[in-house]
């Protein structure tokens, strides 16, 4: 078995790595990493593997919000219930429960900006728990899940080097 | 008109790598493998923290030996990771990277005639820097069969009565060999006993794969006959910055910093405030780099064992130095035939001294994508080569 922090860690970066170099790279052989994936998907600590895709260059349209709910919880099912309620839609990518000022933070993928206000209109804001939405939307993508999208910083190191 | 140059900086041959650097540069789209240096950038916060004592205007001389701040800092940190006790006020001196301390050491040491051994292969600059400063250079040679790991055995042939200072370069560039308190023990008896000073490039001990690295100047008895220098440009992917350190004795570190003093003045003031805040902050990104490393060495040491070239195991720096001489090319055909026929650039060994004849040095400074690539075309070379042959 390999220190499973560090399969996570390589596998987070880069989730089409395959078995054979991992099994290089972090020292043991292919099947102990094959069961040790397949474990680690069973326990969904590993529970998805994505693409991430830079929509607007692929120009797609596609617009992201952010949504900061105030909510009110409910006896014995504290926040559960209602995020459960809003996480059920389609429309919604990602809800968070939050510390501070707001309860939970969802995020919204439509089409178009007036996709998601109707979206936030008609089926978000008028779920009985909610006291209030504030909705903002993402105007320019810098940085997603730890990859700079545009990075500018090129090798510039010599061809050859002591 | 006279010729004013000095005879002996006339007749000291350009570095091995310079050669083979001038024929790369020639070409497009060549897919190297050949540095020596780290290829992530120096991290955010030490950048920022640059940027930030520029703002402040902080761009003036520090103290010759450097920033007091920065060498206290030093101090709890050579404490920290190699139990290695020195006074900033007396024992440290920033340095122009590390090898400016080795020029420094070697200036301050040797006498005309002294005996500088050097263990080969190993960084270009100890010999020459020996030879300037009028000692003589003594290439001890290492073996592939000891993991290029230096021994007493390997010593003892060139113990002279003139012999006066032993480099003691690892982990080691090219050849990745590291060395531990069992592999020391006897040559700091030997050392103690031969009344030797040892200078001990540690510049890659952070990129140690078999464990921690040990210093020599650790082991009983050599802390007072031990010069350890080391650097920010490795560890802390800081090469530009130029900004390396020396610790040991007080006699010596003194007469180093009255010619530091007299030559450089003292090492850039931003870099020292950056480096304050690399060894304040800068652990998690050291490990997450060696980690990275550690991945990427086993997976070239496995593709080169696939090719069939025998390289050991390299334990530590960034580097695989593996055995091309079963292809019956010797290291500078088989370098240049590489780069004209599948535009990979790799080092030639004897650019490292003339006992790395018959291997290359292979940096794994690079992406994992990189390397497949750049290997699996010198794999493709070493078969062309070994069905060609007669």
């Amino acid at each position: 078995m390999v220190d499973s922090h560090e399969l996570l860690e390589v596998m987070e970066k880069n989730s089409r790595i395959s078995i054979k170099d991992l099994a290089v790279m972090l020292d043991e052989n292919e099947e102990g990493i094959a069961d040790q994936l397949a474990q680690l998907e069973r326990e969904k600590i590993i529970f998805g593997y994505h693409t991430m895709i830079n929509w607007d260059k692929a120009r797609v349209d596609r617009v992201t919000a952010l949504i900061e709910v105030r909510v009110t919880p409910q006896r014995g099912e504290g926040f559960d219930t209602i995020a459960q309620n809003i996480y059920r839609f389609e429309e919604v990518s990602a809800v968070y429960l939050m510390s501070g000022a707001f309860d939970l933070t969802v995020i919204v993928e439509g089409r178009t900006m007036k996709e998601v206000a109707l979206f936030v209109a008609q089926r978000l804001a008028p779920i009985d728990q909610v006291l209030s939405t504030s909705t903002h939307f993402v105007l320019k993508r810098y940085k997603d899940h730890g990859v700079i999208l545009e990075d500018r910083e090129s090798d510039e190191r010599m061809i050859v080097s002591p | 008109m006279r010729d004013f140059i000095r005879r002996s900086v006339k007749e000291m041959p350009p570095s091995g790598i310079r050669r083979f650097f001038n024929l790369a540069s020639e070409m497009k789209n060549v897919l190297s493998l050949g540095v020596g240096e780290p290829d992530f950038p120096t991290p955010w916060n030490i950048r920022e923290e640059a940027i930030y004592n520029l703002q402040q205007g902080r761009t003036v001389y520090t103290a010759n030996a450097g920033l007091l701040s920065l060498r206290r800092e030093l101090s709890h940190y050579v404490q920290r990771k190699y139990e290695l006790a020195y006074d900033p006020a007396t024992q440290i001196l920033i340095t122009v990277g590390g090898s400016e301390a080795i020029d420094l050491a070697l200036r301050a040491m040797v006498e005309n005639g002294d005996e500088v051994l050097i263990p080969e292969p190993s960084f270009v600059s100890y010999k020459p820097c020996a030879q300037m400063a009028g000692g003589v250079a003594v290439p001890v040679p290492l073996r592939a069969e000891n993991d290029f790991k230096l021994t007493v055995e390997d010593l003892e042939p060139y113990l002279t009565d003139r012999t006066k200072i032993l480099v003691f370069p690892f982990p080691g560039n090219p050849t990745g060999a590291t060395m531990h308190r069992k592999d020391m023990e006897e040559i700091c008896e030997l050392v103690r006993e031969r009344d030797l000073f040892v200078i001990s490039d540690e510049i890659y001990a952070e990129l140690t794969f078999d464990g921690r690295h040990e210093s020599i100047a650790a082991m009983p008895g050599m802390y007072e006959r031990t010069l350890v220098i080391n650097g920010f440009s490795k560890a802390f992917s800081m090469t530009g910055w130029r900004l390396g350190y020396a610790c040991g004795p007080a006699w010596l570190v003194e007469q180093m910093t009255k010619i530091h003093q007299f030559a450089i003045m003292c090492a850039p003031t931003t870099s020292q405030y950056a480096a304050i805040e690399a060894l304040r902050n800068g652990d998690k990104a050291v490990e997450e780099m060696r980690n990275e490393y550690n991945r990427r060495r086993r997976l070239v040491v496995q593709m080169l064992r696939d090719i069939g070239l025998p390289c050991g195991d390299p334990s530590g720096a960034f580097y695989v130095f593996p055995d091309i001489s079963g292809t019956g090319l010797s290291s500078e055909d088989f370098c240049q035939q590489l780069l004209m026929q599948k535009k990979v650039a790799v080092v030639p060994g004897d650019a490292f001294g003339a006992c790395g004849a018959g291997h290359v040095r292979i940096s794994y400074a690079y992406s994992t994508e990189r390397l497949k690539e750049a290997l699996g075309r010198m794999g493709e070379f070493v078969r062309e080569v070994s069905a060609n042959r007669p």
